[in-house]
Parts: structure tokens; sequence; C-alpha cells
């Protein structure tokens, strides 16, 4: 792999940039693998990436249905933050949150990561009495925090609307200043281009249709491409991870439900942190283009069809002009939905499972992009030892009937 | 936007009247101290989630404020019948 660098930037100039080499090869699959990671999106990269860079497997397989990075990857509003309530889960993103600050330096490649705070917007008492509890758990883990008073948030973003007659007046914030953007995509194709260096192969459009198993053990993987070999599978599935389980016989305590999100058409900029609210339903940022990309609620069905219903899209937008009166004129360009797989609890399943060989990383549900290089790191961590990784020994699937649940409602800032 | 028949209203109505609760056919235990771990964490969270045929709840909650079942394709999304609990669904698929 060539290093991306200003002096390389400058010899490809003068060839007029024809010769910059293929980001990943495109190999055709062997007849067998050490791991087969299924499910080419941002976690499933990680966290080949991950087996490869800290663990030294280099036999590695991703598997990818349709190509790299195009499900929940691409259709997320990339809001990264670490500020989650109970020590397990606050630890596990706070890893993502160490593991983001030396991510573009890590893979050569510029996730265009951008610490411009996250705004948790509070509207009424209990709201306000969460979010200092929040905040002070923060601080105990370690995490940056502070409660903010709705003259400091006008500061922060001023074209946000603090009047007390507002029909949901703000009282406060949480404001966690780490916390911000990345380029989702650009985090795709940086693990992608820094596991296919490693050796990993990256096997685009071919779905996994079956898990063979024998005596209780994994052996490889049905493919549209036909038999592959594997004596670990990890499954990073997300949305359709209840289908792939279902191919080994397994369930899993997940629902797949669709979340929407909208950008508009791109302004100058006039938004320069993120401001999330749970209380009226919606969160709001810039991208480096201009757009301000929106994230609305998640349906209250089940579906597996990337849509959601109009009424969800509208109510999040009425949200958005209610913090930001200006935004009533911006019209919008794009809107979509992606499938989450949620979680009863609103946390992650990193797990073994009882097929030998057979693992989990998935439940992510609507906030699975911030976790994008902490999940891969200890799934892979997991997944090479056999055995969870001290961060993800809490988010076994077990805790389902162990009742052990661990409750980031509060914090998961999508209504489940 | 979903479209719903409430088999008690007997009358097509918007998605925002109701509300979804969950898998349809979960039958409470009846004695539930009497089930291990395992089978009462399976009764409580884990559902099939099908790709294809779902039977669900869904509750009219701005109408007539009661409960019945639905057959909905969730890839699609296309709802195939609405009947009352404590009847079968006429319309029943391989689930994956």
């Amino acid at each position: 792999m060539k290093k991306y660098s200003a002096f390389s930037l400058l010899k490809n100039a003068l060839s007029y940039h024809e010769n910059w080499q293929k980001v990943w090869r495109n190999p055709t699959p062997k007849a067998e693998y050490d791991v087969i990671v299924v499910g080419g999106g941002g976690h499933g990269l990680a966290t080949a990436y991950y087996l490869a860079k800290v663990h030294g497997l280099t036999n590695i397989a991703v598997i990818e249905k349709g190509y790299l990075g195009g499900g929940n990857t691409a259709r997320n509003t990339t809001i990264i933050r670490s500020n989650y309530l109970w020590d397990e889960a606050a630890q596990l993103y706070e890893l993502s949150m160490k593991l983001w600050e030396g991510l573009s330096q890590e893979l050569n490649y510029n996730v265009m990561f951008s610490q411009r705070g996250v705004l948790n917007l509070g509207h009424n008492l209990q709201d306000m009495r969460d979010i200092e509890r929040r905040v002070n758990a923060n601080r105990l883990n370690g995490i940056d925090g502070e409660v903010v008073s709705p003259h400091r948030i006008k500061e922060i973003a001023p074209l946000i609307n603090i009047s007390p007659n507002s029909r949901y007046p703000i009282l406060g914030a949480s404001w966690q200043p780490r916390g911000g953007t990345a380029r989702h995509d650009a985090v795709a194709w940086g693990y992608a281009r820094g596991a296919d260096a490693l050796g990993v192969d990256l096997i685009q459009q071919t779905e996994v249709t079956g898990i063979r198993r024998q005596n209780g053990a994994v052996v490889g993987v049905e493919t549209t491409k036909g038999f592959i070999g594997a004596r670990k599978v990890a499954c990073v599935t997300a949305g359709n991870s209840s289908v792939v389980a279902a191919m080994a016989g397994l369930r899993l305590p997940v629902e797949s439900r669709p979340l929407q999100a909208l950008v508009s058409e791109p302004v100058k900029p006039c938004l320069d942190t993120v401001v999330m609210s749970n209380a009226v339903h919606g969160y709001i940022s810039q991208s480096d283009k201009g757009d301000l990309v929106i994230g609305a609620g998640v349906d209250s069905y089940n579906g597996y069809g990337q849509r959601g219903s109009f009424h969800v899209i509208e109510h999040t937008v009425q949200a958005i002009c209610e913090l930001f009166p200006a935004f009533s004129r911006v019209r919008m360009n794009r809107q979509w939905g992606g499938i989450v797989d949620t979680c009863p609890d609103a946390c992650p399943i990193i797990s073994k499972t009882s097929v030998e060989g057979l693992y989990f990383n998935c439940g992510w549900g609507t906030g699975g992009f911030k976790a994008t290089p902490g999940s891969g790191y200890v799934f892979a961590d997991t997944v090479a030892n056999d055995r969870p990784h001290t961060l993800a020994a809490p988010f076994t699937v077990d805790r389902f009937n162990s009742g052990a649940l661990i409750d980031e409602h509060g914090a998961a800032g999508v209504a489940h | 936007m979903l479209l719903i028949h409430c088999p008690h209203c007997r009358e097509m109505r918007e998605e925002e009247e109701f509300s979804y609760s969950g898998e349809a056919h979960i039958t409470r235990p009846l004695q539930p101290e009497l089930l291990t771990d395992e089978e009462w964490g399976d009764y409580l969270f884990f559902r099939t989630n099908s790709k294809g045929i779902h039977h669900e709840m869904w509750f009219h909650a701005v109408g007539c404020r009661r409960y019945f079942n639905v057959t909905r394709d969730t890839l699609s999304y296309e709802i195939l019948e609405s009947y009352l609990i404590g009847t079968q669904p006429t319309i029943t698929g391989a689930t994956s």
C-alpha cells in the first residue's frame, strides 16, 4: 500500500492523478479462511482490520452482499459522542472515542473526524435531572462533559431558539466538547484500505445464504459464489442479524426497525456543532459540504424495507423548526431509511454463541456509527481469543437470560 | 404511512391513530415461577423478527382503544389482513 502524503499528492499531480493505485484489491474467494467476517460495513471492516493488525491473523475474508459501507454506514447521521450513563456502555464508547482521536493517522486515511462538540438538550425538569446525573456519571468515568445553561447554549449555537415562550423551552443541556462527527464513507473506506493492505480479502457482491456446521461447530458459509470454509465466522450484519442468526438455528433478542434521516440543500456554514434533543426528538448538524444533516426517529414497527413512515419525518422536522426557526425555509434534498437492529436495553450484543466458532456483533440499534472503531477492536479480540474482551463481557447475549441488562434508553438518543 | 384496517371499527384508518405493540401470539406463561431463566428470558426478549410475513399486535389508540392482530409483510410493508385477538391468521408464511 502506498502511503498518502503531501509528497504523493504532488507526485500524482504531475501525472494528472491518473496513476493512483487501487485503494483495495478485488480478489476471488479462497477455499478456506481462518476467519470470515460477514458484513462489510464499518463495524465489519474495523473487525477485520483489528484482527489483522492487533492479532496477526491475515487469512481473513470480509463477505459483503452489496458494496462496502453501503448499509447503515452510509445512512447514519455521523454523530460521535461517548456520554453514556452506565459504566459498561460509557467505557465501550469512550474506547471508541479514543480510537477516533487517532484514527486518521492510524489508517493514513482522512476520516474527517471533527470534534465540534455535542449538545444534548433538556426541555423539562426531569430532563435536567437526568442530564445532571449523566454528566456526573460521565465525569466519574473520565469522560468530558458539563451541564450548560441556555445562554451558554446560545453562545455555542447562535441560531438556536432559547425563548422561554417556545412550546418546549430549552432549560439547559449536556455538552461534550470532544464529541463531533466524522465522514461515514471515509471510515468504511479507510478501514477497508487498511485491512486490504494487511492481506484481508474484501469480497463484495457475494451474499451469505447459509452457515454450515458440523458437530456443533462452524465449518464455513454458503454464499452466492459457493461454499467458503472457515474456522470462525463473525457476523456483523446490523439489521439483518436475525436473518443470519436463523441460518445457524439461533434466535437473537433484536428487532429490526426502519430509522430515517434527511439532508437539506447545501447552505453556508451556520451550525458548527451537533445539537440533539430527546424530548422534542430531532438531531442536527451541518456537514462540511453545507447540508444540514437531520436524524429522525425510529419507526414503531418491525421492517426490513429501508424506508419508514412520513409522519416520523414530519415530527422531526417540526422539532427542528422549533429549535431553529431560521431553518424553516431550508429545502430538503434527500430522505432515506436504514434498518437498525434494536435491543430491548438499547445496548449492543458482542458475543460468542452456542455454536462453536460463531460470533455475533449486533444490536447497536440507532447509535452504532460512533462505536465503529471500539466495536471492531473489542469484537476482534473476542473472536481471536474465543472469549469476551473485558469491555465486551457485559454485552454477551446471556444478559437477556440472566437479567443483567444495561439500560441505556436515556442516553441512546433515539427512543427505541 | 400505513393504512390499517381495524377489525373492531371495521374501517381503514391512518397509522398515526394506532400504536404498534409487538409480535402477536406470544402467550404469557401461566406459572412464571416454574420457568428457568432461559425460558423466562425467551418469553420477555426473544422475538422471531421475521423478514417477510409477520403477525403483530396493534392498538387503536385514538379510535376504539382495543387491540387486534395484523399480518404484514415486513419487507414490502404490505398489510395482508387484520383479525381479532383469539382468532388465527388465514395467511401464514415461512418466516426467515
